[in-house]
């Protein structure tokens, strides 16, 4: 079977189990993307884009069971004051999440928003079509076409806390497709905090419209279920002087990928996307970023730590495009591994395609074992090896950790990931 | 106190000896210094004492009290009370200097059978001391050694043992790096930790440290060997006249 027959068949097989669903004010967009899937065709090995990541188990009809994860810790985030909105295997939990209203946001379920002309209309599919170019990315409007359910936010002042998605798993063989819509108005500024696996196999896009002198801060945890598969989706557009920060802890999971574009649009606008993940045994964890400058002045920092054993595979993909014009632009992108054995792998491939002369780039990508001089000083304070090199691992992901601008936030994260290494030792 | 007896020790990833039989005792509450020229072997005898990979003893004996040092690992013999200063403090980002700390204290005081310190007792405590030491809060609060001058490393070195508490310390060219005031300022920290029931190693270049820490008993290695002990004299004898007269005194 040649390679396009191939493509073909994984995706007819594909679409031919799922339905679109009436969307009213989106139907326009779900049929669009629908084509657009057509067109393209769901990713292959063959791709490209897919060269480190198998996307089979991803792309298939049948999803691969997921064991549920008996998790025995607090919830993260459970003391910090949020607004919460729960989905259990993708299905909203009325019953566990708060009532859906917040001072200056004004926030909505994608399944039962139905009015005719929705202001959603203008974001949803719309920033996910923009980024297929120049990269197609078909799992994401498999996603725009077929999402059944996600939350959407509109923001016109400064909210007062954060709101909390908080995506539970529940059963082995969830297959399950969200969508969020995030925009926020001149000058508005949210936190959101994304929890949990989700499902056992999560498609997931969230667009975020962020306008001129907006913030926008983002943190998620993606779940400790180690049998879980995700493919997400972050497409974002920066207005002048807006922020847009977002941070990703992984710990297990067999496969992610975690994609993020950006489109920095707007003069002196400030991006930043980083992740830390902690990777044991079966694991597979991609992070492919797409960073586009288009105006002047604008600041982007991508900072990817990754930490492996036992034959855990982690990837980067992470391209800086400064199109002509885009003078100024100051671009840092830094992926680093931690391999604690000799059996696991780290994957890199950055990229910088610039066309304008009067810009600062700078990259890095390097793997490395525990440093040998760091552990005995820490040795010949009386700490044992064990500890020792949760410290200094701990020490390698603060990097990236540490773009988490709320300290309180920061701190969650810190402690959280502490107390993972510690449990390990037993 | 110490007991080093015969010790021969080698490089393990090839056939270097460095040291060539060192023989050495440090009684309680006493103050040795080593001095000795470039590559004479002081510095890996303060590594092979604490443990630090790297290293093959092919011969030879050392001893803390009871404990038979080179059979366990680094943080048994810092629990067994053995402390090493470093001549360069490693800077680990992302760890914060109490939390440093406070891991080390507890873990030593569980190794020892001793109840853990909770953490007011602790910030008392380390507050007190880091003030002697002119170590600010900011200092505590920043990553281990990160953005540290050299003088506030090596300051940071003498906090962490007056925290830890150890019987044998040993100090690896400490005065490296340091101008007239810190030097001051840490022999200062290390003269207040003096007691009867505290040993002190001090390896150095220089006699001008010796100045501030005053030694018992000094004395000369050279080749992987002590080839000449004495007391506090023979300091400034070598600051007079080099190595070369005894050197030449012993061959």
């Amino acid at each position: 079977m040649s390679a396009v027959a191939e493509t073909m068949n994984v995706t007819d097989e594909r679409l031919a189990g799922l339905t679109l669903p009436a969307g009213g004010w989106s139907d326009a967009a779900r049929k669009d993307a629908l084509s657009r899937v057509q067109m393209m065709g769901l990713p292959s090995r063959r791709d490209e884009y897919w060269k480190y990541t198998r996307p089979d188990t991803l792309t298939q009809a049948v999803v691969v069971p997921a064991a549920l994860f008996h998790n025995d810790e607090a919830a993260l985030f459970d003391d910090v004051e949020r607004l919460k909105i729960v989905f259990v295997d993708g299905v909203f939990d009325a019953d566990a999440s708060d009532d859906l209203s917040l001072e200056g946001v004004s926030i909505e379920r994608l399944a039962t928003a139905d009015a005719d002309i929705h202001w959603a209309r203008d974001v949803y599919g719309v920033l996910e079509t923009n980024g297929q170019k120049p990269v197609e990315r078909p799992l994401a409007a498999l996603n725009t076409a077929f999402a059944t359910d996600g939350v959407l936010i509109h923001v016109t002042g400064a909210a007062s806390k954060p709101i909390n998605m908080i995506y539970l798993h529940n059963s082995e063989t969830s297959d399950v497709m969200l969508h969020n819509v995030i925009k926020l108005d001149a000058g508005a500024s949210l936190t959101v905090l994304e929890t949990g696996p989700a499902a056992a196999r999560l498609n997931m896009v969230t667009e975020v419209e962020v306008a001129d002198t907006a913030a926008f801060h983002h943190i998620r945890a993606q779940g400790r279920d180690h049998e879980r598969r995700a493919a997400t989706h972050i497409f974002a557009r920066l207005g002048t002087e807006s922020v847009f920060k977002s941070f990703t802890l992984t710990a297990n999971g067999v496969m992610t990928r975690n994609e993020c574009v950006l489109e920095l649009t707007g003069d002196d606008a400030k991006a930043t996307v980083g992740g830390a993940c902690v990777g044991d045994g079966d694991f597979h964890h991609d992070d492919t970023v797409f960073i586009t400058h288009d105006a002047e002045n604008c600041e982007s920092r991508q900072v990817f730590k990754k930490v492996l054993r036992n034959g855990a595979t982690g990837v980067f993909q992470g391209k800086i495009l400064v199109k002509a014009g885009a003078q100024k632009t100051d671009g840092y992108q830094i992926s680093q591994s931690l391999l604690l054995d000799g059996d696991s792998q780290f994957l890199a491939k950055p990229e910088l395609e610039i066309y304008a002369d009067d810009v600062i780039c700078s990259h890095g990508s390097t793997s490395g074992a525990i440093d040998e001089t760091a552990l005995f000083y820490l040795q010949s304070r009386g700490i044992s090896k064990p500890v020792a090199t949760d410290l200094l691992t701990l020490s390698f992901l603060a990097e990236a950790v540490d773009e988490i601008e709320d300290e309180t936030l920061r701190e969650q994260i810190n402690e959280r990931m502490a107390s993972w290494l510690e449990r390990r030792r037993g | 106190m110490l007991k080093i007896e015969n010790l021969h020790v080698k490089l393990e990833d090839e056939e270097k000896q460095i040291l060539k039989g060192v023989n050495l005792e440090v009684g309680a509450g006493q103050v040795h210094a080593i001095m000795g020229p470039n590559g004479s072997g002081k510095s890996t005898l303060s590594y092979v004492l604490s443990g630090r990979a790297g290293y093959e003893v092919t011969d030879g004996e050392a001893h803390l009290g009871d404990v038979d040092l080179l059979d366990i690992e680094p943080e048994e013999r810092a629990a067994a009370g053995l402390f090493l200063a470093f001549q360069y403090p490693v800077e680990i980002p992302g760890v914060g200097n109490m939390t440093f700390l406070r891991t080390a204290v507890n873990a030593q005081r569980k190794a020892r059978g001793e109840e853990e310190m909770s953490a007011a007792e602790f910030l008392k405590v380390v507050r007190a001391k880091a003030k002697t030491l002119k170590i600010d809060a900011d200092m505590l609060k920043r990553p281990v050694n990160v953005g540290f001058s050299g003088g506030e490393k090596k300051r940071n070195e003498i906090l962490q043992m007056a925290m830890l508490e150890p019987k044998m310390c040993i100090l690896d060219e400490t005065d490296s790096g340091l101008d007239v005031d810190a030097m001051k300022l840490v022999s200062e920290g290390v003269n207040a930790l003096r007691s009867e029931g505290r040993s002190f190693l001090v390896i150095t270049h220089y006699q001008r440290l010796l100045d501030h820490i005053k030694p018992d008993v000094v004395h000369i290695m050279a080749n992987g060997r002590i080839i000449k002990s004495g007391g506090p004299e023979l300091a400034l004898e070598v600051e007079q006249n080099g190595y070369a007269d005894i050197l030449a005194e012993v061959s």
